[in-house]
């Protein structure tokens, strides 16, 4: 596993029913690339989160495939709808298994 | 010009060098193209992507994509080693088909992106951005 690695998500705490919300979110990952190599000249291994998705009480909001090309802590800005209370869910896949989660909850008010 | 061995493995040659690494590096985006068109013609249309004109830095560049209704966004940098860069997919929870993320630029380049509307059909914008220090380590 990827050492130091460790989301960051920014969801409103409330918002009206209906309204359009804007969530940023970064998750610290150095993303090696694949391409850089060391001081003996040797190729470093890739290692970068392929995949990031987030979800509303279950339904999908944006599903991310990532590539090596994304820059390091990949950051992302997307908007969603919130019609009730509930969820943010938001999973990042790293290329060696690891799951990395974080969940926000949201009130209408 | 008699065909002789010689003159033959020259034209060979020149050939090689007059084509061959432009042409390698755009069929990698054709072909990228191709896989998530499926060969569909590419129009131009509601499709916006912003790049900064000019990058200090290629290993982190601002990038945002936009549409009202497509369905799915690939972004691909030309002129990188590997041109894919990432792949948005809208679910039903997506209040606007906008994101905005950074990439990597290994060097002054178009950068492209594609992406499949609502309708089935598919879009293309483009932007050019130049980059001062590349963005792929040595």
């Amino acid at each position: 596993m990827a050492s130091g690695v460790k989301p960051r998500v920014k969801v409103p705490k409330k918002a009206a029913a209906g309204d359009v919300i804007t969530i940023k979110t970064l998750i610290s990952h150095k993303m090696e690339s694949g391409q850089r190599k060391d001081k003996e000249g040797n190729v470093i291994p890739r290692s970068i989160i392929n995949r990031f998705t987030c979800d509303f009480n279950g339904e999908n909001v944006v599903d991310i495939t990532l590539e090596p090309a994304i820059s390091t802590n990949p950051f992302f800005e997307f908007e969603a709808k919130v019609p009730e209370a509930g969820e943010f869910q938001f999973t990042w896949y790293d290329d060696d298994g690891s799951v990395y989660e974080a969940t926000k909850s949201i009130a209408i008010g | 010009m008699e065909l002789t061995r010689r003159n033959a493995i020259l034209l060979g040659a020149s050939a090689v060098l007059a084509s061959g690494l432009p042409a390698l590096a755009s069929t990698v985006t054709d072909d990228a193209i191709a896989t998530f068109t499926g060969g569909a013609a590419v129009g131009e249309g509601d499709l916006k992507l912003t790049a900064p004109e000019i990058a200090e830095n290629g290993n982190t560049v601002p990038i945002e994509v936009a549409s009202s209704t497509a369905v799915e966004i690939m972004v691909l940098a030309t002129g990188n080693p590997t041109p894919s860069v990432a792949t948005f997919k809208f679910g039903s929870m997506a209040a606007t088909r906008n994101a905005s993320t950074r990439i990597r630029l290994a060097g002054t380049q178009d950068v492209v992106a594609i992406a499949k509307l609502e309708d089935g059909s598919f879009v293309q914008a483009s932007s050019a951005v130049k980059v001062t220090i590349g963005g792929c380590g040595g």
